[in-house]
């Protein structure tokens, strides 16, 4: 197939036409973290900076990115562990009940957040009777995080195959020994794409948040939550959204060029 | 031998000995914690609640299954809620496949890896902050009105329209990543022999590549559609006064308290999403979700 000058103009419109709509919505949210005004108003009937001094004063927004941090974190390397032995499991082997496996590891995510909430939380509060807070989020949170690691390494298992590690044993290695210098080395990219998507789930994750945080906790979700609708503190939201957003490129590039790398090697 | 060495041996000698050590953690954390959750949930439906106290009371009766089943608000609420969820994912899939499309196959190295990175930047604004933001933007007097008035247009206001629109918005990056995965595994020497024998742009599209994709496709939409769902959040913010699923179980929960009916409601999410895995199962797109 050999596409003409016109269909890839065509292509190349459309993409840059959604790309604008895609940023249309977080162009507004910018524009008004700088406006005078304390609503989301358009058009902004002035500038100032007041909002963006605020935000990296306003302790119960840092105290709860500090709280999101810490419960994707835990999430993430959760969800590391299982994900990998998982997908690990369903690649390398063939066994009964297979299929039931890879249903439940896909059930928390594609089942709705609000049934998944519901159900942890008559899980936490009466049948094994544990206080709501930091360590049940995290809990959740790595149930349905769980995916995303697990498809991330599936996938590179399915590309690598097994005849490096079937060297590896060959040459007198241990399994142990295979899987710190073979197997591990091979997962590493994957591993950090899924990783990556694991906390970013995590971090914005508001409906499971809400019923499994109990009352104490305040993730960033909730905070903004409770926030975006109060008058003074709507435009230190969009401060924080867009300090996210500016944030995340680091991550995310260096997933990507790790993943090229990858790539350039094979 | 040391100890670490001996188990390794005898792993490597026993198969079902490393099945068993890959797979003891995984499934006792999704069997034990979330199965037995939402198995505990499906066995409440059947329960009832003491109209006195509020309590959750334990006396075994279908009546809120039945009220679910037969209720005329629990009908028409899941046929809006199928349906924007339908909508959300025609128009996502609809948006992906040209720009996925565009990623994988027209633009170079460098433009791909800048692409990928601007699709999955929105991601991390948050999902409140988004759906707010497309409050504003459809507001009287906001940045659509601004745009379409000179031309005779208007917003469409809060309401299902609004739902859809920011919805479709929302889970965008989540359709177009896998869909542009699975273009990336189409060989480019596939649609270069698909040209030479003779096959105009659009025939090697319909015929080679949207059959391999399919499975693609299929993974990609059972995030917009779970994640459509469930929502009450975009509908509460952008919807008007329309209610969807997530909405009634919301409330039950809530302000309503009564769990046992909360837990009938979401039985109605839970069987569609299941009709729905085991359908994308047989078309093998639950091997690459």
């Amino acid at each position: 197939m050999r596409l003409s000058s016109t269909a890839r103009a065509v292509l190349a419109t459309v993409t840059t036409l959604v790309l604008a709509v895609i940023y249309l919505p977080l162009g507004v949210v910018l524009v008004n973290s700088f406006s005078t005004s304390t609503t989301l108003t358009w058009p902004p009937p002035g500038f100032t900076l007041e909002w963006w001094g605020r935000a990296f004063r306003n302790v119960g927004a840092l105290e709860a990115i500090g709280t999101s941090v810490q419960i994707a974190l835990g999430a993430t390397a959760i969800s590391l562990v299982l994900g990998t032995l998982v997908a690990i499991a369903l690649q390398r082997y063939r066994f009964f009940g297979r299929d039931v496996v890879s249903l439940l590891v896909i059930l928390p995510i594609a089942l709705p957040g609000i049934v998944t909430g519901i159900a942890l939380n008559n899980f936490f509060r009466t049948i094994i009777d544990v206080r709501l807070g930091i360590f049940t989020i995290i809990v959740a949170h790595a149930t349905f995080c769980i995916v995303t690691v697990f498809n991330n390494v599936i996938a590179r298992l399915r590309r690598t195959g097994t005849s490096l590690e079937e060297a590896s044993a060959d040459l007198g290695a241990g399994i142990w020994t295979t899987f710190r210098l073979v197997t591990f080395p091979q997962l590493r990219s994957a591993l950090l794409a899924g990783g990556l998507l694991a906390f970013a789930l995590s971090f914005d994750e508001i409906i499971v948040t809400t019923f499994t945080a109990g009352s104490g906790v305040t993730t960033l979700p909730i905070w903004i939550f409770e926030n975006l609708f109060r008058p003074n503190q709507a435009p230190i939201v969009s401060v924080i959204a867009v300090m996210l957003v500016a944030v995340s490129v680091v991550p995310i590039w260096l997933a990507q060029r790790l993943a090229g790398a990858d790539q350039a090697q094979h | 031998m040391t100890p670490a060495r001996r188990i390794s041996v005898f792993l490597s000698r026993f198969s079902w000995a490393r099945l068993i050590l890959l797979l003891t953690a995984p499934l006792f954390w999704l069997g034990a914690v979330y199965i037995v959750a939402l198995a505990a949930l499906l066995v409440t439906a059947l329960w009832t609640v003491d109209s006195f106290t509020g309590e959750v009371r334990i006396e075994w009766t279908f009546d809120n299954i039945v009220d679910v089943v037969t209720g005329a608000l629990y009908q028409t609420v899941t046929l809006r809620t199928i349906g924007v969820a339908l909508l959300v994912t025609v128009v996502d899939i609809l948006i992906a496949l040209p720009i996925a499309f565009f990623m994988a196959k027209v633009a170079g190295p460098r433009l791909q890896r800048i692409l990928v990175v601007a699709v999955l930047m929105p991601l991390w604004a948050s999902y409140l902050v988004k759906a707010y933001a497309w409050r504003s933007v459809l507001s009287e007097g906001g940045v659509w009105a601004s745009v379409v008035e000179p031309f005779g247009g208007q917003t469409p206001g809060y309401g299902l329209p609004a739902v859809v629109l920011t919805l479709a918005y929302l889970w965008l990056p989540y359709v177009i990543l896998p869909i542009y995965a699975g273009l990336e595994r189409v060989p480019n020497s596939l649609l270069e022999a698909s040209g030479d024998l003779g096959a105009k742009t659009w025939r090697t599209i319909v015929s080679v590549v949207l059959p391999m994709l399919k499975p693609a496709i299929i993974a990609a939409s059972i995030f917009s559609f779970s994640l459509s769902l469930g929502d009450y959040i975009t509908v509460n913010i952008v919807g008007g006064a329309s209610q969807m699923l997530g909405n009634l179980v919301y409330t039950n929960v809530g302000a309503a308290n009564n769990l046992p009916l909360a837990a009938a409601i979401a039985l109605i999410p839970i069987s569609i999403m299941i009709v729905y895995l085991a359908a994308a199962r047989r078309s093998g797109a639950l091997e690459n979700l």
